[in-house]
């Protein structure tokens, strides 16, 4: 293998309980979003834009779909005889085998895949958040810093600062605390869990945090506190610009409702940072005469025949006459049956929504969303 | 279905398409929002399990090869067989380019070295999903020389394509080019399956009677001695070879029944991927009776219109039966109806501009207006 100066890990194992029926089967990087892609486009993309091009993806729960997504990266343009993507499950041994057991775990049991590139710098990433950036300025920024680990932060709400890993900083973007999850957060600069490392220094401390039983071998929890503690000097690399954890029903849709907004922070028009996804080969969308569609997102593959209002429609959704689609997410395939009235809902793949059934409240309180599952029926009556 | 190799010819195909041909072959001309004609022969050729294409290509090919690539998106790079784009060879003292026989044998090392017993020779102009599989269950049945793929068309005929007497038992007995005076509703769709040793065999006799071409030459010449099959295909077919049938077909499209069966009864239909987001629509957007590519920001009103990938669709404006292609900007409070906008147009805010459906208005590649 030819040397890589920089070798990105993209954590996407995470089960992301939190989005209830969407993750039952699928794991959460594979979820569907904003119209065509999966969340995990955007940091695959992100690895390409910036002239990553090699990315070990972690997996472990339900990969099915991923891997088969993934495949061999060619949506990405990952497919490559040298570096490209590499899914790295986890695998057993002669003396045995596990899970992962947290996210530095993961990263200490591929120090074979890292080694075989004998990369300068390892950039962690995760699979689960929907943002565009530029690692190559961080790792500029990293140099620049001379620091041997750096951390890209975003300034959160203090109100919502308690959920992230909290930094301080000093003037010169030195991390002078870290906590992860603090009930009385210090600052509201949270981790977006972007780290660059200097290979040779995460790979020492991967290894005493493997030899320390009590460790609970996670980046937030139990390395980045253990190299503060041990004066590694470690930057934080300011990011200013959209940034969203969508972990939760309410982070996805509030997610997916930011990108109709016109004023967008992440404008997935611009294309000298195109959102690479793989090509369903559906033809264009057909509006038919009795349509409205105002203020949303529409993939190819749509047949709208009815009104839809706020909203984004993945491929292949069919919205028949008479029923309306407001504030809702429509994931591939689905049909809404004539007369159908579907508000502040996601809707899974493949649901079908009979003729006159209603989904939601449109006088809800803005927290309530309402999520089908995949490929379920919703009938009339059963519907309140 | 490893037995059938294929070839898209272009030799010879003709470019009255106007502007829209005025830089491009035939087969590269857009179609549909975001196909290239080629993308119908071609993505009907992979989904039937054949693995060896060859492109036959004659000249304004750049754009071609540009979308063709490697053959990737319709899996044709491989290793064994795949796509061969072959490029027209010149007869060498005269410096003019001669018939698709010709063609055939400067490229007859693509025959001799696919292992298949058939070959399927098509056009690149015709619009429709069809699995040759079934073709060739008919052939073997029929024990044809030569099955010619047709339809039977009831609308009108603004293109260019030769009429066929059938007879019960699905032979031909007649071929005609359209200016003859054959009164026929059945169409040839330009798509010869015939076995390899009998093409190569066409190849030879002709060349050296001094004829080269296939159709005109080989086959209606020959027409009492050989055993030609004709294959109904019933489904969506659109012969799209003038202005008046491209406009006419595209416009068809707007039957979502017609889209339907074209794009969702077959096997899909595979083009080069542009990676263009959702279509976004703002407030102001009113859209009916439209068929939307991805990458578009529709801000005014689009009535009975196709938008490719990327077009752009100002407050104010109104645009009423048109085809526009890819990155097209339409400014504010422009009026523009029955037109086609190559890729790249674009109008400035408040003009009017008009065609009618047996003429439309045409804008060239790039134009600003």
């Amino acid at each position: 293998m030819r040397r890589k100066e920089c070798v990105a890990m993209l954590l996407a194992g995470g089960e992301g309980r939190r989005l209830g029926a969407l993750t039952k089967h699928l794991a959460k990087p594979a979820v569907h979003f904003g119209g065509k892609y999966r969340i995990i486009d955007f940091t695959l993309s992100n690895c390409t834009n910036s002239g990553i091009d090699t990315v070990g993806v972690l997996t472990q729960y339900q990969p099915l779909v991923l891997n088969s997504y993934i495949g061999i990266g060619s949506p990405w343009d990952l497919d490559r005889k040298n570096g490209g993507v590499t899914v790295l499950p986890p695998f057993m041994e002669q003396k045995g085998g596990n899970w992962y057991s947290g996210t530095a775990n993961a990263i200490y049991r591929n120090i074979g895949f890292i080694e075989q590139y004998d990369p300068e710098y390892v950039l962690v990433i995760s699979g689960d958040h929907i943002y565009k950036m530029n690692y190559d300025a961080m790792l500029s920024f990293h140099k620049e810093q001379k620091a041997e680990a750096s951390i890209a932060v975003i300034e959160v709400k203090w109100e919502e600062a308690s959920r992230f890993g909290i930094m301080s900083v000093d003037d010169a973007h030195q991390v002078t605390e870290f906590a992860e999850k603090p009930k009385e957060p210090k600052s509201n600069l949270a981790s977006m869990g972007i780290y660059i490392f200097n290979w040779s220094v995460l790979k020492s401390y991967l290894l005493k945090d493997e030899a320390n039983p009590d460790s609970s071998n996670d980046f937030g929890k139990d390395i980045i506190p253990s190299m503060l503690n041990e004066g590694v000097r470690v930057s934080a690399y300011p990011f200013e610009g959209y940034w969203k954890d969508v972990g939760t029903i309410q982070s996805l849709w509030e997610s997916n409702m930011d990108l109709l907004d016109n004023e967008t922070q992440l404008n997935l028009f611009d294309r000298s940072w195109r959102i690479y996804s793989l090509s369903p080969y559906q033809p264009p969308q057909y509006i038919a005469p009795t349509a409205k569609a105002t203020r949303s997102l529409l993939n190819e593959g749509c047949f709208v025949y009815g009104e839809v209002d706020h909203s984004v429609l993945f491929y292949g959704v069919r919205v028949e006459k008479g029923a309306l689609v407001r504030d809702s997410v429509i994931m591939p395939n689905v049909t809404i049956g004539e007369g159908a009235r579907v508000y502040r809902a996601i809707i899974g793949e493949g649901t079908v929504v009979e003729p006159g059934a209603v989904i939601g409240d449109p006088n809800a309180a803005p927290s309530e969303i309402t999520l089908v599952g995949n490929n379920e029926t919703v009938r009339k009556e059963v519907s309140a | 279905m490893k037995r059938i190799m294929g070839v898209i010819n272009l030799i010879n195909e003709p470019d009255r398409l106007e502007e829209l041909t005025l830089g491009r072959c035939l087969a590269s001309v857009p179609f549909g929002g975001r196909y290239r004609l080629i993308d119908f022969p071609l993505s009907n050729m992979v989904n039937s399990g054949i693995e060896d294409v060859a492109v036959f290509t004659h000249h304004k090919y750049r754009s071609l090869m540009d979308h063709l690539g490697s053959g990737k998106e319709w899996d044709l790079d491989r290793k064994r067989g795949g796509l061969f784009v072959l490029p027209s060879v010149l007869d060498i003292p005269s410096g003019i380019s001669k018939g698709d026989l010709f063609q055939f044998f400067s490229h007859r090392d693509y025959f001799y070295r696919g292992r298949q017993e058939y070959v399927l020779v098509s056009r690149s102009h015709i619009v429709c999903n069809i699995d040759y599989r079934r073709v060739l269950e008919q052939h073997e049945e029929t024990g044809a020389d030569i099955t010619c793929v047709y339809h039977e068309m009831d609308d009108a005929d603004d293109a260019i394509y030769r009429k066929l007497t059938v007879e019960a038992d699905g032979r031909i007995t007649a071929m005609q080019d359209r200016t003859g005076r054959l009164a026929s509703r059945n169409v040839s769709m330009e798509m010869y399956l015939m076995s390899k040793s009998l093409l190569l065999d066409i190849v030879e006799t002709c060349l050296s009677q001094g004829d080269d071409h296939l159709v005109r030459d080989g086959i209606m010449k020959n027409i009492s001695r050989l055993k030609l099959f004709g294959y109904k295909h019933e489904g969506y077919t659109g012969i799209v070879n003038t202005i008046q049938s491209y406009y006419r077909h595209s416009m068809g499209l707007l039957k979502p029944e017609l889209l339907r069966e074209l794009f969702f009864q077959g096997a899909p239909i595979y083009t080069k991927v542009k990676d263009e987001p959702p279509t976004k629509y703002t407030e102001s957007a009113g859209v009916s009776n439209s068929l939307v590519a991805n990458g578009c920001v529709v801000e005014g009103v689009v009535e009975n219109s196709l938008l490719s990938r990327g077009v752009k669709i100002h407050p104010g404006a109104v645009v009423r039966n048109c085809i526009l292609m890819q990155n097209c900007e339409i400014g504010k409070d422009v009026v523009i109806e029955h037109a086609i906008l190559d890729k790249d147009v674009s109008i400035d805010r408040g003009r009017v501009l008009s065609g009618a459906t047996s003429a439309p208005y045409i804008a060239a590649k790039k134009k600003v207006i």
